[in-house]
């Protein structure tokens, strides 16, 4: 890139500022993958503050002119053409919360996934210590069973799945998208690798305290897990929260059990055409407490990824 | 009264015979230590004793109590483990109260929040018996601190403590000091020690070091590929070894072993050097004369019997010079111990003359054993 800097030049470890272009061309393209990650936010968010108006014609920059304009909706209802004007940004939001009860929608996602990461880690737990700190016969074939589930894809087992849901009769509930997510082969593997690496002489004091053995899983593995319990948390938190696939399959009619990503389905129109600003609108609502807990737990995230040398 | 009773204790994990028919009793308030190079199975023993593992067979008793099939807790045993094994979500109050709680309380009991509220009384015993422990240990300033806020030696002592409020029948350590750095090591050595003596209780002590078995222990017991090969007091043991593995093992620096024979008439030699004593048992062939560097010391040229070298090494270890000494001609090495005053005069590089004192040297036979050596009975001219 440039022959100011030696070939060998070590700018990596030298302090102060020193140009090497092998890191800048590393940063650039780490700059230009972050661009192209993050285009799909801008433009969710920025939809989300802009008339239809503005989004049909791409104008109006990131934050829209925020100009009334007419409510077609609000009109077709007969009322005065002067009540009809609305704040793009305000109307986005109101619709959002207005047209579908998007607020019972956030408390179905958490519900559902508060007691999958809570029964995950209930089961997760005590397999996880079995398979680190137990010996028993046939061990490493179950753990080699743990490894062979992680490599199936739940699209491929999602139609017996359904199909046994449907005979027990538990679709179009809240067990059906929280069983079938109970037992997290990842969540085992997870804190089975980090339980190896919690001393066995840990265990054998509380066992020559007279802690019996789930009471050593209970009291000792688990606060010493809080690591890994707190990555894995983010992994199942974010892939439950964020599905659509599996409540899109056992949630056919009762709209009451939408997840918040099912909500979004509500401003897909069918005859009034895409309804883009409050669809957006909803879709930043649902990703913002995602993000914000990604921020506030940043640190433990990339803990966890490291910690389990995965994705 | 014997407190531990070991019989006949065997272990195997897969095809691997790591304990081999150990027996050991143990009495009532004694310091055994276990000691041993690594992979001897002395921790596997204290393992089994503790109830963490279970013998293939043998006996375990506690007490007169036969305890082989006894859960640990159950065996009223505290162990003190390498790596203190405090419970790092802890204080080290609450690290000190688990065993009592779990001991002392109910379920109930036990229950955060309700159970101090209900059982006051309870509760309040096992503050006052964690304090007091703390008190004798001095850490009693760290009760409040997590383990991660502690330093090598205090968590050695707030381990120490968790072992001591339950006022176990014996308390079982497994090499408990070999974390702490070499100054903190020897000051434990002997505090260990007095603690033993006011607590009368029974120890039972693993390590790997010759050092803290000689310093601290009433028996020690040597261990070596799942046996155990002498028991004694330190003293016996380093002065008596009854195997060329124990003579070795204990001792720093190690015992200085030359190959030798013996003749017909019993006499131990090694090149020009001859033994004045004989052998008892009237065994000829190939030994090994072993000599501890205290046994030899520097001398004038041409003393009686003298042993002539070049100074390869010299150790300064200030109270004493080690010197390591090439003879015959470099086919061996001697270690020799001098004083700074002889040590100062003698440098490297340097022919040196020193001498045996007469009737240290030991000598073990072609299977390692020990072979008893006595004066002869017809007075012979000694020529080494």
């Amino acid at each position: 890139m440039s022959d100011t800097t030696l070939p060998h030049s070590p700018a990596v470890s030298m302090p102060g500022i020193r140009f090497s272009s092998a890191e800048t061309l590393k940063h650039a393209v780490l700059i230009l993958g972050s661009l192209i990650v993050l285009l799909p936010f801008y433009v969710m968010v920025s939809y989300s503050f802009k008339s239809p108006a503005e989004i049909m014609q791409n104008t109006g920059g990131f934050f829209g002119a925020q100009e009334l304009f007419r409510d077609d909706y609000c009109v077709k209802l007969g009322r005065d053409l002067a009540d009809c004007m609305v704040t793009p940004v305000i109307y986005n939001y109101t619709t959002a919360f207005g047209k579908a009860p998007l607020l019972r929608y956030l408390f179905n996602g958490i519900v559902v996934t508060v007691s999958i990461f809570v029964i995950q880690v209930l089961v997760a737990l005590p397999c996880a210590y079995a398979l680190a700190k137990l010996r028993f016969w046939g061990r490493e074939a179950v753990f080699g069973l743990v490894l062979f589930c992680l490599l199936i894809p739940v699209h491929a087992i999602a139609l017996p799945l359904y199909i046994m849901l449907a005979k027990l009769g538990l679709t179009n509930s809240y067990a059906a998208l929280v069983i079938p997510w109970t037992i997290s082969v990842f969540g085992i593997f997870l804190m089975r690798q980090f339980f190896m690496t919690v001393p066995d002489d840990l265990i054998d004091a509380a066992r020559m305290d007279g802690m019996s053995e789930f009471s050593i899983i209970w009291n000792v593995m688990l606060p010493t897990a809080i690591p890994a319990l707190m990555a894995f948390a983010i992994f199942s938190v974010v892939a439950h929260w964020n599905d659509y696939f599996w409540p899109r399959i056992v949630i056919t009619g009762d709209r009451s059990l939408f997840t918040p990503p099912l909500g979004l389905r509500e401003f897909k129109g069918d005859a009034d055409g895409d309804n883009f600003g409050p669809m957006m609108a909803t879709a930043t609502i649902i990703v913002a407490p995602l993000i914000v807990a990604f921020l506030i737990a940043q640190r433990r995230f990339i803990e966890g990824i490291t910690l389990s040398g995965m994705k | 009264m014997t407190a531990i009773s070991l019989s006949a204790i065997e272990k195997n994990f897969g095809a691997t015979r790591v304990l081999d028919g150990i027996d050991l009793d143990v009495s009532d308030g004694e310091f055994l230590t276990l000691v041993g190079p690594s992979g001897c199975g002395k921790s596997t023993l204290l393992r089994i004793l503790a109830g963490l593992e279970a013998p293939s067979s043998g006996r375990v008793s506690i007490g007169g109590r036969e305890v082989t099939e006894v859960r640990p807790a159950d065996r009223n045993l505290a162990m003190v483990f390498q790596s203190y094994a405090l419970y790092p979500h802890l204080t080290v109050a609450q690290n000190m109260m688990t065993p009592l709680k779990l001991r002392d309380l109910t379920f109930a009991q036990r229950l955060p929040f309700l159970g101090p509220l209900a059982a006051r009384e309870a509760h309040g015993s096992i503050l006052e018996q964690v304090r007091d422990t703390a008190r004798i240990l001095k850490i009693d300033h760290l009760l409040d601190r997590k383990p991660g806020q502690l330093s090598g030696g205090q968590r050695q002592r707030a381990a120490l403590g968790r072992a001591m409020v339950r006022k176990p029948a014996a308390f079982l350590m497994d090499e408990p000091l070999s974390n702490l750095d070499a100054a903190l090591r020897i000051h434990m050595r002997s505090e260990l020690a007095e603690l033993h003596r006011s607590l009368k209780t029974t120890f039972v002590y693993v390590t790997h070091d010759q050092a803290e078995a000689l310093t601290m222990s009433d028996r020690m017991a040597v261990m070596m590929d799942g046996r155990i090969l002498q028991l004694g007091a330190p003293d016996e043991i380093y002065s008596n070894p009854q195997d060329i593995r124990v003579a070795e093992f204990i001792g720093a620096p190690k015992i200085n072993l030359l190959p030798g024979s013996l003749d017909k008439a019993g006499h131990a030699r090694c090149g020009d050097m001859e033994l004045a004593r004989v052998a008892e048992d009237g065994i000829v062939g190939c030994v090994t004369i072993g000599l501890r560097p205290e046994h030899l010391a520097v001398c004038d040229k041409g003393a009686p019997g003298s042993l002539t070298g070049r100074v390869v090494h010299k150790e300064n270890l200030g109270a004493d010079i080690y010197l390591h000494v090439s003879v015959l001609e470099g086919a061996h090495r001697l270690v020799v111990r001098v004083s700074p005053v002889e040590g100062s005069a003698i440098s490297l590089g340097q022919t040196c003359h020193f001498r045996r004192l007469h009737g240290q040297a030991m000598v073990f036979g072609k299977d390692g054993k020990r072979l008893g050596l006595a004066q002869p009975s017809t007075e012979v001219a000694e020529v080494a």
